[in-house]
């Protein structure tokens, strides 16, 4: 046993930001500090690595767009236009010190019709689409991941468990375009009660016409909802076995006192992860789904200005994307912090 | 509350208590016990015995994997078992209530210590602050709001073990049954518990059920004693009695592998080791491990015998029931008395001979993130060929990096580690084959200190390959014999670990290291994880090394009692500083420094003797 | 008492065998869509890229599963389609591997100032979506199935060399660990001999996940255009291609569905099987 007897002094220093007395005081405060910076560094070092990877491409963004036949003095008047013609670490500062402004640069596509668009003003819309998806997904995979995933645990080892972990199984086991493929079979071919091909006009929110959030949204859940459910059970079983859920019984105390504040409470802290895995799947789930039903959301931006070799997009977008997905694990580390009292305060 | 008009009547009987797996295999058989009013019945078994199975089962609670097969406990005039939940909820608290064995896991993370004792007493119907002060007070906490709102981590393990006690208390149950409460304290800690226990018991008159492996604590505080062993009682008696004149050999074996620093004596260990739930035999359970074992004990398993009001159990009228020495053995008469062990000669002599390794200021750290901190700070002493020296303290005391030092796994930061004359490079890399030969190492737990994908066999043969360059054949051949100097059989060569015990595994581990001829054994805590009957024999084991092939020994222990029987020298380390150090004798009679004094005076011993507390 | 080394070795045998239900039926699953992918070309009744009827002709006894949107035959089409999902997942999931378990073990073992860079660098790419980072990896690497592979096996070398160093650390302050480093043999020999047997189980479960993970990266892929080309014959691609025949003749983009969910499916259930099987 490793346990430190109580009354030795305790040897642990701590680093030089603890001492100071406000962020000693206020761990969450430190640890928000903290988490935000390695955040901060850890996009910068994407951010080479994502302009490195969007630059070494084989042909340049100009020739892509005037094509083979482009003559020598058109080429070079759009790659100056473009910024193509100065050295890749001056285009990297411009394009950095950009994203920081909120500058996301101009698109190629923009370029490409001669004139010039602002790679925010394409996507700015975008962005709110998907958005809504993503939130009308994310609403339904958390009520069911947490109500399933609960409920089975409670009832671990039983029918309605095995009911459950089977049902969520086949679902959760198939690529999202299966899923949609075969949902699009069934609700378009067969039943023909919805859209196969989610169109929103530019301008109108997709929430004007919900159906075709329908589709979209079905698969996003019927993919999700399943693993999401065994990983909030996983948590509620593990605080079900803990220790003081027994001593709790033994000290008759009610059962449903028991679940609630012995297990369900201590059970928070991995379902706080659960619901942030999800938010982070849902960045590459939203490529597929928008790609599949044709939803104009950034997911199926990115995957266009993929295939049209659109660097300064595809560069922007990808940022955009991860600095959402470390946003997210920051955010749920900071509340996993508050849901625990340990972290939250600290060692005595 | 136990009234006076109801002395004499049990609070608590157990009746023919089964307990099985769910594959039908019994953990506990035909248990009997009672319990009288106010006072303490002690239930001491080893690892397997079924003694936390029996006690949860006292709340009728079956444990995890087991099944309350039949039986009767009865509290108070109340049944328990065949109870639904709903109603063995309003019995528990009520009428008997539960210390867990390690409160940090027991205690919610997520409530205000506070609000856990609410919890309890709510669960009565019984509300206020005023209430959930004073039982803070009844345990010797701090009874003010400030404390109510900590929460379980801001607290010392003391602490923490004392809140599991006071929300036992929240309802006033007659009777409370307390699992190991003591395990995982450290020695001072653990003393302190146990003198809260002994005064809730004088001053609330509650009666006590107290379960532990650790016979010497239970000794301190138990009127009555039941000795369990492969999920029977075998013993039962007064206190005194039955550890002045324990009538079933293993009993007696227990008593005699107890190592006691205050009267050390040579330990007389137990032969074989205990059977799993699986392998127990029909007969007498210790028949396979016991010397006065005859063709009855085999056929069928004895009855428990009543041998009357034991001699030392006084004359007062509190012996009606409570008085008598029950023992489940056919040859009871025929165990003899308890001897104490041979008088420990003095290896005062072996620090004359030269010193097969010496250490110099040895100054060791670890680097932490922000930080560094010492573990270890001008360490000095030497350990002659065929003595054994003894580095005692508490957890976070720095011994076990020293002994890291020693044997390369860490870089010391000062200082020289000098083994047979030469000094020794601090990385194992630097170091000869011979150096590394020299110097070997054995680990604290034996569950992860042999290759699971490898059988014993193999394990044992590679040292001498490696340090000794024998040929793959010479290095089997040796197997055996390494096999038998740690006193087990041959055959066990091509087992894997997971088919061993943890004493046999640890026998291993020790052959493992033996297999490279080492001058010096480094020992860290070997025994901590084991029985103490196992513990005898690991003990006795490296006694005979140390005469039969001049190995020197460096014990490693936190336990008082173990160097008392087996070190000639100790240092006492304290914040990875020696703060004492000298002849083992000398050290357990004079303590000199502070810290020593206060170790030695709460290492339990066993109280022999009626109303022997320390 | 039967001999304890004949306990130990029909163990290993029967763990060939899942021990539940559903695992049996995972291994039965997989076995048939491995069989269909493998040797399906040799059944196929016509060349996989001939216009044989009308774009979305419905089933009929020529065309069993009728026709594609260019007319031709989705069965043998069906039959040829496999083999690509099962060599190239494979393909990524093997270099994934490779390179995963070298970082993994270097970084969990040597705890050197190695461990902390190659850490950092896990822990930054594992801060960004799979398919975000295979995309752009893809395109970095040019267009075609190549650079795909490659960039399916760097997207999930992170998290291998993770469970990898996780491993690897609990097991590198084992006794038997550190008993071989004080006996001064060589890091290879300690990897080898005392690390890598007792963590090869945990692995074996890890690697069936990965597989599953690269048939959907590379699928999704392949799906959204980016992967393999027209007109090769791949499960996932005819999903995309067909997907305007949902009304015509939905069997063109759903059986090749089918397949590709049988077999993620009966990756899962083995692999659940195999993860229950240590506790």
């Amino acid at each position: 046993m490793s346990r430190r007897p109580p009354g030795s002094p305790s040897r642990t220093a701590h680093g030089p930001l603890t001492r100071s007395g406000f962020l000693s005081s206020h761990p969450l405060a430190l640890m928000a500090i903290r988490r935000v910076a390695a955040g901060v560094v850890t996009l910068l070092i994407l951010s080479v690595l994502v302009f490195a990877a969007a630059s070494v491409l084989p042909g340049d963004a100009a020739s892509a767009i005037l094509g083979k036949q482009a003559t020598g003095q058109a080429l070079a008047d759009l790659r100056h236009r473009m910024g193509l013609d100065q050295s890749i670490p001056v285009q990297y500062w411009h394009w950095l010190t950009g994203l920081l402004h909120g500058d996301l640069g101009d698109s190629a596509a923009g370029f490409a019709s001669g004139g010039q668009v602002s790679v925010w003003s394409q996507v700015s819309g975008k962005l709110g689409d998907s958005a809504v998806l993503a939130l009308c997904a994310f609403v339904p995979i958390a009520v069911v991941s947490v109500l399933l995933g609960v409920y089975s645990a409670l009832r671990a080892g039983r029918w309605q468990d095995h009911l459950i972990s089977v049902t969520t199984l086949v679902p959760s086991a198939l690529p999202e375009f299966v899923l949609g493929t075969v949902l699009l079979a069934v609700f378009f071919g067969w039943l023909d009660v919805l859209p196969p091909v989610s169109v929103v006009a530019p301008g109108s929110s997709p929430l004007a016409t919900p159906s075709v959030l329908v589709l979209p949204v079905l698969t996003l859940v019927g993919v999700t909802a399943g693993p999401a459910a065994r990983m909030v059970r996983a948590g509620m079983l593990e605080a079900l076995g803990a220790d003081t859920v027994a001593v709790a019984r033994l000290n008759g105390i009610a059962e449903g006192r028991v679940v609630r504040r012995y297990a369900l409470r201590n059970a928070i802290a991995p379902s706080i992860q659960v619901f942030a895995l999800v938010a982070q799947y849902l960045v590459g789930g939203l490529l597929i789904v928008e790609y599949l039903f044709g939803y104009p959301g950034i997911g199926k931006e990115l995957v266009d200005a993929v295939s049209i070799h659109d660097n300064a997009e595809v560069q922007s977008v990808t940022m955009l994307l991860a600095a959402f997905y470390i946003a997210t694990t920051i955010v749920a580390d900071l509340a996993v912090m508050v849901a625990v009292p340990k972290l939250r305060t600290g060692a005595a | 509350m136990s009234g006076p008009a109801a002395h004499g009547a049990p609070i608590l009987t157990v009746r023919d208590l089964r307990i099985q797996t769910a594959a039908g295999a019994e953990i506990v058989g035909g248990v009997d016990l009672a319990l009288e009013h106010g006072q303490t019945l002690g239930i001491v078994g080893e690892s397997g015995s079924g003694k936390t199975t029996m006690a949860l089962a006292l709340l009728g609670y079956a444990a995890r994997g087991a099944r309350i097969a039949g039986g009767e406990v009865e509290v108070d005039g109340e049944s328990l078992l065949g109870l639904s939940e709903g109603a063995l909820r309003e019995v528990r608290g009520r009428l008997i209530s539960y210390v867990p064995q390690d409160a940090g896991q027991a205690l919610n993370p997520s409530l205000r210590i506070g609000a856990s004792i609410g919890d309890v007493i709510r669960a009565r119907g019984v509300e206020g602050t005023s209430r959930i002060r004073g039982l803070l007070a009844a345990v010797d906490l701090p009874n003010t709001d400030a404390f109510a709102r900590r929460l379980p981590h801001q607290l010392s393990g003391g602490q923490q073990q004392r809140v599991t006690i006071a929300m036992a208390l929240g309802c006033e149950p007659p009777v409370v049954v307390m699992d190991e409460p003591t395990t995982g304290l450290d020695v001072v800690t653990q003393q302190s518990v146990l003198r809260e226990v002994r005064r809730l018991r004088q001053e609330r008159g509650v009666s006590i059920v107290y379960v532990s492996h650790d016979l010497a604590v239970v000794s301190q505080i138990a009127d009555r004693m039941a000795v369990m062993y492969a999920g029977r009682v075998v013993e039962e008696g007064p206190t005194a009695d039955l550890l002045n004149n324990p009538r079933h050999p293993y009993t007696k074996g227990l008593i005699q592998s107890i190592p006691n620093h205050r009267q050390p004596t040579a330990l007389v260990p137990m032969e074989g080791t205990a059977l799993g739930v699986e392998d127990r035999p029909t007969g007498c359970p210790f028949a396979p491990r016991c010397p006065q074992r005859t063709d009855a004990c085999v056929e069928a398993l004895p009855e428990l015998i009543d041998l009357g009001p034991g001699p030392g159990s006084g004359t007062g009228p509190d012996l009606a029931p409570g008085g008598r020495h029950l023992v489940r053995c056919l040859h009871h008469a025929a165990t003899p008395p308890v001897e104490a062990g041979p008088a420990l000669g003095s290896h005062e002599a072996a620090a004359a001979r030269a010193a097969a390794l010496s250490v110099t200021g040895l100054r060791a750290t670890h680097r932490g993130r922000a930080e560094t901190v010492v573990a270890a700070e001008d360490i000095t002493f030497d350990v002659a060929a065929g003595e054994c020296v003894a580095l005692v303290g508490e957890s976070g005391s720095g011994k076990s990096t020293i002994a890291r030092c020693l044997v390369g796994l860490h870089r010391p930061e000062a200082g020289t580690i000098t083994l047979a004359g030469t000094e020794l490079a601090d990385r194992i890399r630097k170091r000869t084959v011979e150096q590394r030969r020299g110097i070997q190492y054995v680990f604290q737990n034996p569950f992860q200190s042999l290759n699971p994908r490898r059988r014993i066999g193999e394990d044992l043969a590679r040292p001498g390959r490696v340090l000794r360059g024998l040929s793959a054949a010479d290095a089997r051949a040796e197997v055996p014999a390494l096999l038998e100097r740690v006193r087990l059989p041959a055959r066990l060569a091509d087992r894997f670990p997971h088919q061993l015990s943890g004493g046999e595994r640890q026998r291993v581990a020790i052959a493992r290291a033996l297999a490279a001829r080492p001058d010096v054994l480094v020992c860290d805590e070997v025994t901590s994880a084991l029985d103490v009957s196992v513990q005898a024999a690991i003990i006795e084991v490296l006694a005979s090394l140390r005469a039969d092939l001049g190995v020197a020994v460096l014990l490693i222990t936190h336990d008082i009692g173990v160097v008392a029987v087996a070190a000639d020298r100790v240092l006492v380390l304290e914040h990875g500083l020696v703060c004492e150090s000298g002849p083992t004798g000398q050290i357990l009679r004079a303590p000199q420094h502070p810290y020593t004094r206060r170790l030695i005076a709460a290492a339990p011993t066993l109280a022999r003797h009626p109303g022997g507390e320390p | 008492m039967s001999s304890p080394t004949t306990r130990v070795t029909t163990r290993a045998m029967t763990r060939v065998i899942p021990r539940t239900v559903s695992g049996r039926v995972g291994l039965a699953l997989l076995l048939l869509v491995v069989l269909i992918a493998l040797t399906g070309t040799w059944f196929a009744p016509h060349d996989p890229n001939r216009t044989l009827a009308a774009p979305y002709t419905p089933p009929s006894g020529r065309l069993p599963l009728g026709a594609d949107f260019l007319g031709r035959d989705v069965l043998s089409r069906v039959l040829s389609g496999g083999r690509s999902v099962l060599l190239y997942s494979g393909l990524a999931t093997l270099l994934a591997y490779a390179g995963g378990l070298t970082i993994g073990l270097v970084a969990g073992y040597s705890r050197s100032w190695l461990d902390s860079v190659l850490m950092r660098v896990v822990d930054v790419l594992l801060s960004f979506p799979a398919l975000v980072f295979l995309l752009l990896l893809a395109t970095a690497a040019g267009r075609g199935i190549g650079s795909v592979v490659i960039a399916s096996a760097v997207v999930q070398l992170p998290p291998i060399a993770r469970i990898v160093k996780t491993a690897a650390l609990e097991q590198s302050v084992r006794g038997y660990v550190e008993a071989a480093v004080a006996r001064g043999e060589s890091t290879f020999s300690v990897l080898r001999r005392e690390i890598l047997p007792n963590i090869s189980r945990t692995l074996a479960a890890d690697i069936g996940l990965r597989f599953t993970w690269s048939v959907l990266l590379i699928a999704s892929v392949n799906f959204l255009g980016l992967g393999l080309q027209p007109p090769a014959a791949d499960w996932g691609l005819m999903v995309s291609e067909n997907r305007g025949g949902a009304a015509l003749n939905p069997s063109a983009m759903l059986i090749p569905a089918a397949l590709l969910g049988v077999l993620t499916l009966a990756i899962n259930l083995l692999g659940d099987d195999m993860s229950g099987g240590d506790r």
